[in-house]
């Protein structure tokens, strides 16, 4: 679908993008992690997935105190899984977010389960990162994390472009609790991160888009990949060999 | 207020076909000036549309957002998207994101007229 290139100027950011892969990469994890449903999964956008495309914009804004937006990327990079509410975990390289890089995530979910899953970084620079998503992570897509200067005001930002990967997932946002789960997971890590730079009493903000009413059938086969059944499938396996590695 | 680097202009060099000029940054502040120019070009039942990178400074994740958006957009009417003047590099942006699975890139713009017809 492509031809040769004409213009070849390299850009000023051209580093802060990742290179093409058809497949992810794990790099070194804790044994105490599950590592299930990113090895070896190819990349999704917000085209591949199967239900409606959603651009949901989660912000919050530093009123009461002065930090720049490069700063506040400089540590959400450097301390990306500590700003995650409790119970999720995110193993990413230890020198922080950068282009390429391949993090697992492991996320609770309700009963206690664990769901195993990932991200890869595709762009960071001063202001901004985004990560697309692998084959059978709930959602098909990209999510970028930017700060930014509003009058004065330093304005943290979580931007997703995101479908529900399979039928499944998106029974679960046309029911709600999808659209809750994930909208009170981003509201606590703005919160987390706000309160990280002293920044207290500021309340997220939501503004939810649907770009896409249209489901795509053609993407409904994603539901072989689902990581959230396929984790509960592998669960018992996971513990029993924690308590033998243990023995 | 954030500051915005990006200028367009909307030609229409045969019935029917609408080419967007895209110079400067494509990020987030310039969702305006980019829907804006869409709906310009669509103003025409322009049956598909054509995006010039020639003059493209930069380009952030978040200015690939807008060109999905935009993509869905001009499937909704049923109208193809296709792209020219785009530097290897953003060759590469369109392979890694998989945009270039929905938009049709080619090298020059004759190219791309021709394949709009």
């Amino acid at each position: 679908m492509s031809e040769t290139p004409q213009n070849e100027k390299i850009p000023r950011n051209a580093d802060s993008w990742a290179t093409p892969v058809d497949k992810m990469e794990v790099g070194d994890v804790p044994d105490s992690a599950m590592n299930l449903n990113v090895q070896g999964r190819r990349p999704t956008g917000p085209l591949q997935g199967f239900g409606q495309l959603w651009q949901k914009t989660y912000s919050i804004r530093l009123a009461d105190i002065t930090v720049s937006p490069t700063k506040v990327i400089s540590e959400w990079k450097a301390h990306f899984p500590e700003f995650w509410p409790d119970g999720n975990n995110f193993y990413g390289p230890l020198q922080g977010v950068q282009p390429g890089e391949v993090a697992l995530l492991n996320l609770s979910m309700p009963g206690g389960a664990k769901l195993s899953t990932g991200v890869r970084v595709i762009y960071a620079d001063e202001e901004s990162f985004s990560f697309m998503t692998p084959q059978g992570h709930m959602f098909s897509g990209m999510i970028t994390f930017s700060a930014y200067d509003d009058d004065g005001v330093t304005v943290i930002q979580i931007q997703a472009l995101i479908r529900a990967s399979d039928p499944v997932i998106e029974v679960s946002f046309r029911l709600g609790f999808g659209h809750k789960q994930e909208d009170q997971f981003w509201f606590d890590t703005l919160s987390n991160l706000a309160a990280h730079f002293d920044s207290q009493g500021q309340q997220p903000t939501l503004s939810t888009v649907c770009v896409d009413k249209r489901v795509q059938w053609s993407e409904a086969s994603n539901v072989w990949h689902n990581s959230a059944i396929r984790s509960a499938v592998y669960t018992p396996v996971h513990f029993t060999k924690r308590l033998f590695s243990r023995a | 207020m954030v500051e915005t680097k990006v200028s367009m202009e909307v030609r229409s060099p045969e019935t029917g076909i609408s080419v967007v000029d895209i110079h400067g940054d494509l990020t987030g502040t310039s969702e305006d000036i980019l829907m804006a120019a869409y709906e310009e070009a669509s103003n025409g039942q322009a049956s598909s549309i054509i995006l010039n990178f020639t003059d493209l400074d930069y380009m952030n994740s978040s200015g690939i957002g807008l060109l999905v958006t935009m993509l869905i957009r001009t499937q909704r009417k049923k109208q193809a998207l296709l792209a020219y003047g785009l530097s290897e590099h953003y060759r590469q942006i369109f392979d890694l994101t998989r945009l270039n699975e929905a938009i049709g890139i080619y090298a020059d713009e004759a190219t791309a007229l021709a394949a709009a017809n």
